[in-house]
């Protein structure tokens, strides 16, 4: 039997007593972030499932001071604090945004793509449950083709492709970006832990499953996460300085049909739909190899110089 | 110009008298003040206000962060993440502007920062318009912001710095609104204050709470019914407060620097007045001259310049009605369907006073357009000829009147 050795920081910063569903990937990627950040730590908070789950007044789970924001502001009230921050001489302490899939691909774009512009010194964490869970499972920019939501119902399921918020992100050049997901914990943690060491703006885009918006069992949270990794529709990136992308894990190219089955949030999607789903992710898939492999040879390229 | 405007200029606390816009006027105190965050974005007439504060911060005579945001709305999201680490935060804006932050001005109240902002009051659009009038910054009323209007442009450096003393004692957000070009674009002596004595009247900030790693706390999150009431109960306790501690700062800043604006109401004239007139901001100085004329024609008028609109100064209003037989009031603003916004503030708080003289609401000047002397003039005669207004909203110096 393969021993599984993982190498994550052993201090648990987030308590248990939060206000989280079960089987919550937003929860664990919480976990995650805070082991990989540490506790020298501000985390900016705007409306989202994390306004809830981190607690009512009094109370808070995340063991690091949290505001909470405004819907739209994840970004320009984090470009704040690491600006008071500083000027007050405090260069130590990492500002993380941590924000839904509509503070960040929908209502706070605008702000998160003037802080990346400007290249603003904080890391952004986007935990992406593909619709607006929070206020009861309405459709965003990042809800998949094909998914139901209580605003894209079964007969008129979301008839539009999920925005590609890396290379809306990479478009902006800022210095790292990673995509993440709670199947693959030292992998994120990994991936969090070298943001860290950046300066400037550094995106991690964490696929987070929601048992009750994807309608599956709680306990297959993790299983969907490695599913959608493994069949390409979330693949594990790296990406520095918007231009050199990179793998950082190989899937074995199972069917998509395997993540899709398991989910009720597909369930009125015919062989036809989920083959044209299938066709799209190895499109996708294509393109983004033959960005790995542009960015391999041309830094073979500058390795000659 | 508050009082003792000549006198003032030679005090002992004055660095330098120079000649500028009020929009410069405000940067100037902004430096004065040791802001330590900046974060705006371009309006006009605000431009001046952010334009010279690039300057300064180059020139290294200021050290401070300019987040060179992408909207007014990151502007004040900006501002209160800054104000929240324990810095000491600025942002200006104008009218579409200032109506873009409005939820965020919300945010900034109820979060009990103390940010100052300088506010152009430009007119709302549609149809464009770059000129003057308070409609931008009055149906800003109910989101917790303490509301000062400037007379002068050293008014306005004055009250920044006073602006800064004031918020962080109450722990309410400040805004300090200019007349746009009137003082915006509009060059006047402005005696810019030594910075030791304003060290010395204005110390470095000391956030009572902050996001702070070594001390872990959650900021604004959820509250049910049965707690949220008493939030609220104390942001507007606050802003009674502030009422003693303005008049208090103001008295305090004419120990310091020889200059003082009466606290939340100036008055003109208002000893021996039949005929009050209340105004506010930059209409005030024509009126001052108007009071000077009619009194030597005889006419027992005065003035009465709101300086604060939040809060609304209420005891100061009731000693006016105690003195005068007739009330008006000049709004350079409009709730439609309902009357001047002033007015109706007015009018509202003295239903239960036992003294009421009659009121008279004036509409004036909407868009820019010129209040000039005889505008004024009008409205005292009105006042004068009439027993009781004969319309809730009397508009002056409109050209098409329908019947």
């Amino acid at each position: 039997m393969t021993q599984i050795k993982y190498q994550l920081p052993e201090e648990e910063i987030l308590s248990p007593g939060h206000f989280a569903c079960p089987g919550c990937g937003a929860t664990l990627t919480m976990r995650y972030a805070l082991k990989a950040l540490g506790r020298r730590t501000v985390l900016v908070i705007p409306a989202c499932c994390w306004s809830v789950i981190d607690g009512p007044v009094p109370y808070s789970a995340a063991g690091v001071p949290v505001f909470h924001t405004a819907f739209e502001t994840a970004a320009s009230t984090a470009s704040g604090i690491k600006a008071g921050l500083e000027m007050q001489g405090d260069h130590e302490t990492t500002v993380v945004a941590f924000a839904g899939d509509g503070g960040t691909f929908d209502i706070g774009f605008q702000a998160l793509s003037g802080a990346a512009e400007r290249n603003e010194d904080f890391i952004y964490i986007c935990y992406d449950n593909e619709a607006y869970m929070n206020t009861g499972i309405q459709r965003s920019s990042a809800t998949p083709y094909g998914a139901w939501t209580t605003t894209t119902p079964s007969d008129s399921p979301k008839g539009e492709q999920k925005k590609n918020i890396i290379e809306v992100l990479a478009a902006h050049r800022i210095p790292y970006l990673a995509t993440a997901t709670v199947a693959y914990p030292d992998d994120m943690v990994a991936k969090i832990q070298r943001a860290k060491m950046v300066k400037g703006t550094r995106f991690i885009h964490v696929f987070s499953p929601c048992p009750p918006g994807w309608k599956f069992d709680p306990e297959d949270s993790i299983k969907v996460s490695r599913l959608a990794v493994e069949s390409k529709v979330f693949p594990l990136i790296e990406v520095f300085d918007g231009v050199d992308f990179r793998f950082t894990h190989v899937p074995n190219g199972i069917p998509v049909r395997e993540y899709i089955k398991i989910q009720g949030r597909f369930r009125h999607l015919s062989d036809t739909d989920i083959e044209r789903i299938q066709q799209t992710v190895d499109n996708e898939w294509q393109r983004l190899a033959e960005r790995v492999r542009m960015s391999r040879k041309k830094g073979k390229a500058a390795s000659k110089l | 110009m508050g009082i003792n405007e000549r006198e003032s200029l030679l005090h002992s606390s004055v660095d330098k008298v120079l000649v500028i816009e009020g929009t410069h006027a405000a940067s100037y105190a902004v430096k004065l003040a040791r802001v330590q965050v900046i974060s705006a974005y371009p309006i006009t007439p605000q431009t001046g206000v952010v334009e010279k504060l690039s300057e300064i911060i180059s020139h290294g005579e200021l050290s401070a962060k300019f987040i060179k945001v992408e909207s007014e709305h990151s502007a004040m999201a900006s501002c209160i993440g800054a104000s929240i680490s324990g810095a000491r935060a600025f942002t200006a804006t104008s009218s579409q502007g200032l109506a873009l932050m409005h939820e965020l001005l919300h945010w900034a109240a109820g979060s009990r920062l103390p940010i100052v902002m300088v506010n152009v009051n430009r007119a709302m659009a549609p149809p464009w318009s770059i000129y003057v009038d308070h409609n931008d910054s009055l149906s800003q009323r109910d989101t917790g912001w303490i509301q000062f209007y400037a007379e002068s442009n050293q008014e306005v450096l004055d009250t920044v710095l006073q602006a800064y003393k004031i918020a962080e004692m109450v722990l309410l957000p400040v805004m300090i609104n200019l007349d746009a070009f009137f003082l915006s674009h509009t060059s006047e002596p402005v005696a810019i204050p030594r910075q030791d004595v304003v060290d010395e009247f204005l110390p470095p900030r000391e956030a009572p709470f902050k996001v702070d790693p070594s001390d872990p706390h959650a900021f604004g999150a959820l509250i049910g019914p049965d707690a949220y009431m008493e939030v609220r109960y104390k942001l507007h306790r606050a802003m009674g407060d502030a009422r003693e501690i303005i008049r208090q700062v103001d008295t305090e800043y004419a120990e310091k620097f020889g200059r003082s604006y009466g606290g939340l109401v100036e008055e003109y004239q208002t000893e021996d007045a039949e005929f009050i007139l209340i105004t506010a901001a930059t209409a005030s100085s024509t009126t001052r001259i108007v009071v000077d004329s009619m009194r030597s024609m005889g006419f027992p008028v005065g003035m009465a310049k709101l300086r604060v609109f939040r809060p609304f100064p209420d005891e100061e209003i009731y000693k006016l009605v105690k003195k005068a037989r007739k009330i008006g009031v000049m709004d350079r603003d409009i709730s439609f369907g309902a009357t001047g916004i002033i007015y109706q503030e007015t009018k509202a708080m003295l239903y239960n006073s036992l003294v009421r003289p009659p009121l008279f609401g004036f509409i004036a000047g909407l868009g820019g357009r010129d209040i000039t002397p005889s505008t004024i003039e009008e409205m005292f005669n009105y006042m004068i000829k009439n027993d009781r207004p004969e319309s809730e909203t009397i508009w002056v110096g409109l050209k098409h009147k329908e019947n």
